[in-house]
């Protein structure tokens, strides 16, 4: 005989609806944010790391192998308990008055995830043939300038797949900053968990609601790639 | 217009162009000949510095390609470069494929580019192609958006290297009465090209290249009578009938 007596009124009404969808909300802004900063960064560590200056593109190329290969929790952490050791005392006092959790979050999974992007970036621009990057310059574009219009908004229509993917994990990966007090969607399920010993609903729904966020995105990035971009694929 | 001071160049150990001296006046249409592997091409990819050369010297418009304080990128916009593949940018529509380095380059404003690019689009028979992508395009228009788009910089040397060689040979004419039209208007131009007709009737002068030389130089008509170089009489022989 099960004993447990299920109780999903909890998580579909009331105040620990609203917590979930308070926890939603967070989720949603920390994502957002960090999806945008990671696309941006992402695209300017991969030009880095294709440049033809040696030293940026070591840089580029030690910056992808340090955040690849460092566990995302190590870099919350660290950007949360340790970065604001090494600040002075007037920049730390203005740090407390900010969301300094929210902020931490942010700047690890930007950084972190940047460093996939790049390399997704990376293999998009090296699948454009190099006579894209000769016509450009030969109608006298830089090479920054050829990059920026005729070569990356190619190689970004073909990395829309695997971009999505980098998307999808950050977004997923956003729960983790829970473990710094961010009251993202995780974080609000273990509190209703925490108050109501009703776990299996909990945690239920913020299954659901992860569920929902990563069809939201594959389901609109898909949408760009068929309106947009495939009518201007080759033959 | 375009000066080859003893210059040359080597990939690797294979020495591709040896020993140029070639000097290109303005208005003039050169025809550039020879066996695959003549170096041809490379000699016109230095003219805009696709290829930099390794040794000589090699004058464009007065200036010194080797030179540093030469902003190559300028140089660059004032000399049009039309390639076999044709190598328009497939994400973008005919239209803003003319207009791109217009207004990013030239500064020109959206209205100015599309008007220009326009007349251009009309003067190669292509006006009604301008929301059309490169892909939706045979190669023959292709390629004549892709000489639109080299003259919509107004340049003072135009370059094809061979621009009718990935064409399908009915589409081969449309392209080549474009390059005709352009020749007749007084355009500087260098053509890497197999088209012996094109080369009578709208060159100035045939230039056959083999082993990274420049073998035999001459005008059209004293070309095809009286080749002087054995590779050349060989070459002609099997271009005007490949048959025997």
């Amino acid at each position: 005989m099960l004993s447990y007596k299920f109780d999903w009124a909890i998580v579909t009404s009331g105040k620990y609806f609203d917590w979930i969808v308070s926890g939603f909300y967070v989720t949603i802004k920390l994502s957002a944010v960090s999806i945008a900063l990671s696309f941006m960064l992402g695209l300017i560590i991969a030009i880095m790391r294709m440049s033809h200056f040696r030293p940026v593109r070591w840089f580029a190329h030690g910056y992808l192998e340090f955040f690849r290969n460092t566990p995302l929790l190590v870099q919350i952490f660290f950007w949360y308990f340790g970065s604001y050791k090494v600040l002075p005392a007037v920049a730390n006092d203005w740090l407390v008055k900010q969301d300094f959790e929210f902020a931490a979050a942010v700047i690890a999974l930007t950084i972190y995830t940047s460093a996939f992007i790049a390399e997704d970036i990376r293999s998009g621009v090296r699948s454009i043939p190099k006579e894209q990057m000769e016509a450009a310059r030969s109608s006298g574009f830089s090479y920054l300038r050829s990059m920026q219009f005729i070569i990356l908004p190619q190689a970004v229509r073909l990395t829309i797949p695997p971009l999505i993917n980098q998307f999808l994990n950050l977004m997923k990966n956003s729960s983790l900053a829970m473990t710094i007090g961010v009251a993202e969607l995780m974080y609000q399920a273990r509190q209703v968990e925490s108050y109501t010993f009703k776990g299996f609903e909990a945690f239920s729904a913020a299954t659901l609601v992860y569920v929902a966020i990563s069809f939201t995105i594959t389901g609109l990035m898909t949408l760009y790639d068929k309106k947009v971009l495939q009518p201007l694929k080759g033959r | 217009m375009i000066r080859f001071e003893g210059v040359h160049k080597w990939f690797d150990k294979l020495h591709v162009l040896n020993n140029i001296n070639l000097h290109v006046r303005s208005g003039e249409v050169v025809v550039v000949c020879g066996p695959s592997g003549s170096g041809k091409s490379t000699l016109i990819r230095t003219i805009n510095d696709l290829e930099p050369i390794n040794e000589g010297k090699l004058l464009v418009d007065g200036k010194d390609l080797s030179d540093k304080k030469t902003d190559i990128n300028k140089m660059r916009a004032e000399i049009g470069f039309v390639f076999q593949q044709f190598n328009l940018y497939p994400h973008l529509t005919v239209l803003r494929n003319i207009t791109l380095a217009t207004m990013k380059i030239r500064n020109l404003s959206r209205k100015d580019a599309e008007e220009q690019a326009m007349t251009l689009l009309k003067r190669v028979g292509l006006p009604e192609k301008r929301d059309a992508y490169p892909s939706q395009l045979s190669g023959g228009q292709q390629q004549r958006v892709a000489i639109a788009r080299g003259l919509a910089m107004k340049p003072k040397i135009m370059l094809f290297d061979e621009p009718t060689s990935a064409l399908d040979p009915e589409m081969i004419g449309e392209v080549l009465q474009v390059m005709k039209d352009l020749a007749l208007s007084g355009m500087t131009m260098i053509v890497v090209s197999h088209e012996m007709g094109f080369a009578r009737e709208v060159s100035h002068r045939i230039i056959f290249m083999d082993f990274g030389t420049i073998l035999e130089e001459a005008p059209p008509e004293e070309f095809f009578k009286n080749p002087q170089h054995d590779r050349a009489k060989q070459f002609l022989k099997q271009i005007l009938s490949p048959m025997h």
